[in-house]
């Protein structure tokens, strides 16, 4: 409590707003930290258990590296994007139902202050559950990492990618049931066929190009080429396919805040 | 001082112009115009529906009004939000709470988003005991009882000192301790100079509190005036009789306001009523167990001008 203290003296007036809701946003999710991180670390690391025990002697994607270490980055990746979407889009859809979104409407703070506090918790949650797995499945795997500000570039575009798609998700949504369509209809089904589980070369010739229209596949093909200076494409490509994404969703979320659509009637 | 601040300074706290508010096919506010002055107590009374509560949203911003102006001590709502919103508290009537926190930290994450620090916390302390919530500070915000949540509610709307405050029903489900406990505090606010306006249905509440008050009807003004000009303008009296097991004579029917227990209330426009009433009773030689004669009340005024006869209004 007093290294928050001391944190709180350090931001400036003008920041205190979006400082604060920042830190309840972090708070929130840290309050129930069993099941918004330990849980999605223990089920990736079951992911891990299973698929490298079945396949660890059929598949070899890359030169040199065994199929367990090849799945981490990968599973790594997939349980960041999902909880930094969940992060946004369940703190909203949930203060939107409770109605106590409107503590946070009543105050000065812009639509662009809301943006940011909302973006920088999911990112917080994302890197908290991406690292947790990081750092037990280096018990179990040898995990090498070549170009490690590809990992960052990677794990910071993705989960404010999927962040900005929770806050999307979290306004349009009244109900919990359709922020879970999200969820399983949109997000889980393109991480599946992203590549987390293989390398796309190993799909049919039609796979490969259906998966090319994936922003999925561009997140986790560029975070694994920080891990193994391999990959299926160039990761400037997929920074730049990314990076055009991230722009796209949060000009479109900034227009929804913006108006107030569904917020404010 | 710069004439920009001593505008600002000699601004209305709120000043409401041709506000209209449609929700589909539904007209919720008709052309509203109402100034309210720095300092002022003020009551905002009207039938459930006459759109108290979505005039207020549209002064916190939570409604953008179809057409019209509303600034806020000299900030337009739209174009100077910010502003706007930090001169004004706003308690919703709905009990909404966040269910993650306990009652003081949620109060001084509330002061943060209005960029209030820890120099504000002892504000904070303040509000907490003022309105009897010292024992609860601690206590989750879903383990309240709706009383308390009430109280919560309203701690809510004070952490960054607002000029002018906006209570929506704020006494409803609250016991009479806190109801005193409350407009003592909420009085110590108008008396420090802050801009009070208030939506209740206890309208003895409102009579001893607001100094000037507005009726609404169906998203209109119907009557604006000082409470005691409103009062004063009702020159009629009531009659109440305790007839004891003896039911009312039919030709005092038509004056009849209220009756139960055999204690019946007759509205009374001329004085001279009241010889009309007991020789009715004398005619139907009904014993008088006991008679009083009342001033009229703001609820008078308000039944006479928003016409309760179906019954949506209450009294306590
Ligand atoms: N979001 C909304 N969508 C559609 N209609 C609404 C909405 N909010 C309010 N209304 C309607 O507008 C009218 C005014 O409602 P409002 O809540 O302002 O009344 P009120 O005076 O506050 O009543 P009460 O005393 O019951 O609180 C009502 O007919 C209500 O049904
Ligand atoms: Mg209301």
């Amino acid at each position: 409590m007093v290294s928050m203290n001391l944190i709180d003296d350090l931001i400036p007036p003008q920041w205190r707003g979006t400082y604060t809701l920042f830190k309840k946003e972090l708070f929130r999710f840290w309050r129930v930290a069993f099941q918004t991180v330990a849980s999605p670390v223990l089920t990736s690391l079951l992911y891990l258990l299973i698929f490298s025990h079945v396949l660890e002697n059929h598949v070899q994607v890359y030169k040199g590296v065994p199929y367990k270490a090849f799945l981490i980055p990968g599973l790594i990746m997939m349980s960041l994007l999902q909880n930094a979407f969940a992060n946004s889009s369940s703190s909203l859809v949930q203060s939107k139902i409770m109605g106590s979104i409107v503590f946070v409407l009543l105050t000065p703070l812009s639509y662009l202050q809301f943006f940011i506090a909302f973006l920088a918790a999911a990112i917080i949650r994302g890197f908290l559950v991406g690292i947790s797995i990081y750092l037990v499945a280096i018990w179990f795997v040898d995990l090498t990492i070549v170009h490690p500000l590809w990992i960052f570039t990677f794990a910071l575009l993705g989960s404010a990618l999927l962040g900005t798609f929770g806050i999307i998700a979290g306004i349009w949504s009244d109900k919990f049931d359709q922020m879970a369509a999200f969820q399983n209809f949109v997000i889980m089904p393109l991480t599946f066929l992203s590549g987390v589980f293989y390398s796309i070369h190993s799909l049919p010739p039609f796979w490969q190009t259906v998966s090319k229209f994936n922003p999925f596949f561009y997140m986790i093909d560029g975070f694994r080429y920080g891990f193994f200076g391999q990959s299926d494409i160039s990761p400037w490509l997929s920074l730049v396919v990314v990076f055009s994404f991230l722009l796209a969703l949060a000009w479109a979320a900034l227009k929804m805040l913006k108006s107030g659509y569904k917020l404010r009637g | 001082m710069t004439q920009m601040m001593a505008d600002k300074v000699l601004a209305p706290a709120i000043k409401i112009e041709r506000i209209h508010k449609r929700f589909g096919d539904l007209h919720a506010l008709k052309g509203i115009d109402l100034t309210i002055q720095q300092g002022e107590f003020f009551g905002l009374l009207g039938p459930n529906g006459a759109g108290k509560s979505t005039l207020i949203n549209i002064l916190a911003g939570l409604l953008k009004p179809t057409h019209g102006k509303v600034s806020i001590m000299g900030h337009d709502v739209m174009d100077d939000y910010q502003a706007a919103r930090l001169s004004l508290g706003v308690v919703p009537q709905e009990l909404v709470f966040d269910p993650f926190f306990n009652v003081r930290e949620m109060l001084r994450f509330q002061a943060g988003y209005f960029g209030r620090g820890r120099e504000n916390d002892a504000w904070v302390d303040e509000v907490i005991e003022n309105l009897g919530l010292t024992d609860k500070a601690h206590t989750n915000m879903r383990k309240l009882s709706g009383g308390m949540k009430r109280r919560a509610l309203i701690a809510q709307a004070l952490v960054h000192k607002p000029p002018v405050i906006v209570l929506d029903e704020p006494t409803a489900g609250v016991d009479v301790e806190l109801r005193q406990m409350l407009w003592a505090f909420i009085k110590k606010l108008n008396a420090d100079g802050h801009t009070i306006i208030l939506t209740t249905h206890y309208l003895e509440e409102a009579e001893t509190l607001c100094e000037r008050v507005a009726m609404m009807k169906q998203g209109e003004i119907v009557a604006l005036d000082t409470t005691a000009n409103l009062l004063s303008k009702l020159p009629g009296k009531n009659l109440r009789l305790n007839l004891g097991e003896a039911s009312l004579p039919p030709a005092l029917l038509p004056m009849l306001k209220s009756g139960e227990n055999g204690v019946y209330t007759l509205a009374l426009t001329e004085l001279n009523q009241v010889e009309f009433a007991l020789s009715a009773l004398r005619e139907a030689k009904i014993n008088v167990e006991d008679m009083q004669l009342i001033e009229a009340d703001l609820e008078d005024v308000f039944m006479s001008l928003v016409g309760g006869k179906n019954g949506q209004y209450e009294s306590n």
